[in-house]
């Protein structure tokens, strides 16, 4: 048994530093038998509205390249443009000595129970490579999807784009509209390399009750960008995960943003740590939080190892009606000569800006519409603009329920 | 245009109006002056109907329609316009978007910022980090893309330099039709003013010094203004008395 393997086995029962502890034996291992679909045909109307609030558009068009995975099988996957190759994990293992080295570089196997079974009982998951120098201009689309109710999906997704390439990944992770409960376990890692350009663009959408287990590592050597936008607007029954990038080159800068909802009986405990290892790194990370009765927790963590960095850390939390938002922002600075700032507020919709946009001539209704609006605004580019839509209908749906 | 009958508000338990009387003809500009804390800004605040004005008694009037219990958006849809002293600041929200509720569509933020030499704010956070000019100059924008039949101004100069009150000037100048000749005008104004500098640029018709809650005298606003910096407001209770 290899090493990996074994610290896997010895970490089968392990807690999670964070979140509520899930019986991984309460889910199911049993996911549907669905067949590879070239022109997404299998897909009713039904199943392609719910998708497209997740980002995901099922075609190939636009796109400079695709991959969908529906419980444990590879569905969909396709390269349409030079300079990218996207493939299932497993055949990128088979196809590239070098795929298994990365694997597990960056996120510990035996960090807690989920990163174990990833290992333990992989299904499947995505690879997507920028070659060097590559401008991808599309942005490749992937979707993790839970056709299969209680099912449990463990993937292993890598990404690497390579010096002076860059890259945007839209990632859509949704459930069937039969499917109300799940487990998703997702170990991410992603290797930004010198002057390499990431932006990774996650859309959210799970069933009511669903349970969330993202893992997500990220390395930036020198010169390199990441940009990170996760948005999640719908129930979900807990999220968990606390990215973390590590800037480990001079001038490498990493911009972490979130936009979350936190319904009635919705548990997010969602962070962003950002590693800044080398000289002249930036990192901002941003996080906005509207509870509409749920509990959001928003981490985050900056640590300055290096001289002349720049880091700051922003949460926000809005609470409307009930819910509850604990944001918890740490700076850890190791040397002289770091500048790190935080800004953390957790409040109600203020009466005097909602009057002053009465004096505009907004009924009270709108007028807290567009506050709420201007809150979760986040400017993402490449964004299918039903996902604009998405978050205009979540938004009034909110504002109905106050 | 705009009838205030015997007002009396609260806030909270606190009497802040105490049976103010006043008129705003169409046409004509009215100028606020008392000490602080006199019940100026408070006057404004319940003719635009905030919920903390509570109206214990007495009746405002606007373009013959009882507005005293309407709230704020219909007071605003009807035609009343206020520039506030201290703005808040929206996180999130554009100055281009708040433009847009304003004109309701009748003129592009986009247009009107051009003419005003605002075009670098459209994009910004309203109010998020402008400056005593900047805050008064955007009040001002959205007055002017709501075009409002009367407008309620609270200390439009207050916090603003040489330079950006004459822009300030001209525009409230602009809001209030004072290019018309008097008679043509149809835009009333009530603008509270501890300086009297806005008076340089909009020709006031009559001025009320509100104190402890009631309104203590009316006259002309210039000769008012100079009672005021010759004699001080105590001066003017006892005239009272």
């Amino acid at each position: 048994m290899s090493e990996i393997k074994q610290r896997a086995e010895q970490s089968r029962q392990k807690r999670a530093a964070f979140g509520t502890d899930l019986n991984l034996e309460e889910f199911s291992r049993q996911g549907g038998a669905w067949e590879y679909d070239p022109d997404y045909r299998q897909f009713s109307p039904e199943e392609r509205s719910r998708l497209l609030t997740a980002g995901i558009e099922l075609t190939d068009v636009d796109h400079a390249g695709t991959f969908l995975q529906a419980d444990k099988t590879i569905v969909h996957c396709q390269t349409r443009q030079p300079g990218v190759e996207v493939l299932p994990i497993t055949e990128a293992v088979r196809r590239h000595d070098w795929v298994r080295n990365l694997l597990w570089g960056l996120v510990a196997v035996d960090a807690d129970k989920y990163t174990a079974r990833a290992e333990l009982e992989l299904d499947n998951g995505y690879f997507i490579r920028a070659l060097p120098g590559a401008k991808i201009a599309q942005p490749v689309e992937s979707c993790l999807y839970l056709r299969t109710d209680r099912f449990a999906q463990h993937v292993h997704n890598l990404v690497v784009v390579e010096e002076g390439a860059s890259l945007h990944i839209i990632t859509g992770c949704a459930t069937h509209p039969g499917v109300r409960s799940g487990l998703h376990i997702g170990v991410s890692e992603f290797y930004v390399k010198k002057g390499g350009e990431l932006t990774f663009t996650m859309i959210h959408n799970w069933g009511e009750d669903v349970h969330v287990r993202p893992r997500t590592a990220v390395l930036v050597e020198e010169g390199g960008r990441y940009i990170s936008n996760y948005i999640l607007l719908r129930p979900v029954k807990t999220v968990q995960m606390y990215p973390t990038v590590t800037l480990n080159g001079a001038g490498a800068v990493a911009r972490l943003q979130s936009i979350l909802i936190a319904h009635p009986g919705c548990e997010l405990d969602v962070g962003g740590r950002v590693i800044l290892k080398a000289p002249h790194t930036r990192a901002e990370v941003i996080a906005r939080t509207l509870a509409t009765g749920g509990v959001s927790i928003a981490r985050g963590h900056l640590v300055g190892m290096a001289p002349d960095i720049k880091a700051h850390l922003e949460c926000r939390g809005l609470i409307l009606g009930t819910g509850m938002v604990h944001a918890i922002p740490e700076l850890e600075g190791r040397v002289a000569g770091v500048d790190m700032s935080h800004e953390a507020a957790v409040g109600k919709i203020a009466a005097e800006e909602v009057e002053y946009l009465m004096a505009r001539g907004l009924d009270e209704d709108e007028a807290v519409s567009t506050i709420v609006r201007g809150f979760l605004h986040v400017k993402i580019e490449g964004l299918p603009a039903a996902l604009e839509e998405e978050m205009e209908s979540a938004i009034q749906e909110t504002n109905r329920g106050l | 245009m705009l009838e205030i009958d015997d007002l009396w508000v609260n806030i909270d338990d606190k009497e802040v109006l105490k049976g103010v009387n006043l008129q705003v003809p169409v046409g004509e500009t009215h100028i606020l002056f008392g000490k602080n804390g006199t019940g100026k800004s408070s006057l404004l605040m319940t003719i635009m109907g905030f919920a903390r004005y509570q109206v214990k008694q007495g009746r405002i009037s606007f373009l013959g329609q009882d507005i005293t219990h309407l709230p704020t958006y219909e007071r605003a849809r009807l035609g009343l316009g206020l520039s506030f002293q201290r703005p808040p600041t929206i996180r999130g929200v554009k100055t281009a978007d708040v433009l847009r509720v304003c004109s309701r569509g009748a003129i592009a933020p986009e247009v009107l910022a051009a003419l005003y030499d605002f075009t670098p704010f459209l994009d910004r956070e309203v109010n998020y980090g402008f400056s005593g000019g900047e805050l008064k100059r955007s009040e001002l924008l959205q007055l002017l893309a709501q075009n409002p039949k009367m407008v309620l101004l609270d200390e439009p100069e207050s916090g603003v330099d040489l330079e950006n009150l004459q822009v300030v000037g001209k525009i409230i100048a602009h809001l209030l039709q004072k290019q018309r000749r008097r008679q043509h005008r149809e835009k009333s104004g009530l603008i509270i003013t501890h300086t009297g500098f806005i008076m340089d640029y909009v020709d006031a018709d009559r001025a009320y010094i509100l104190a402890e809650g009631r309104i203590w005298c009316h006259g002309n606003p210039r000769e008012l203004l100079h009672d005021i910096k010759n004699f001080g407001y105590e001066e003017c209770a006892k005239c009272r008395r």
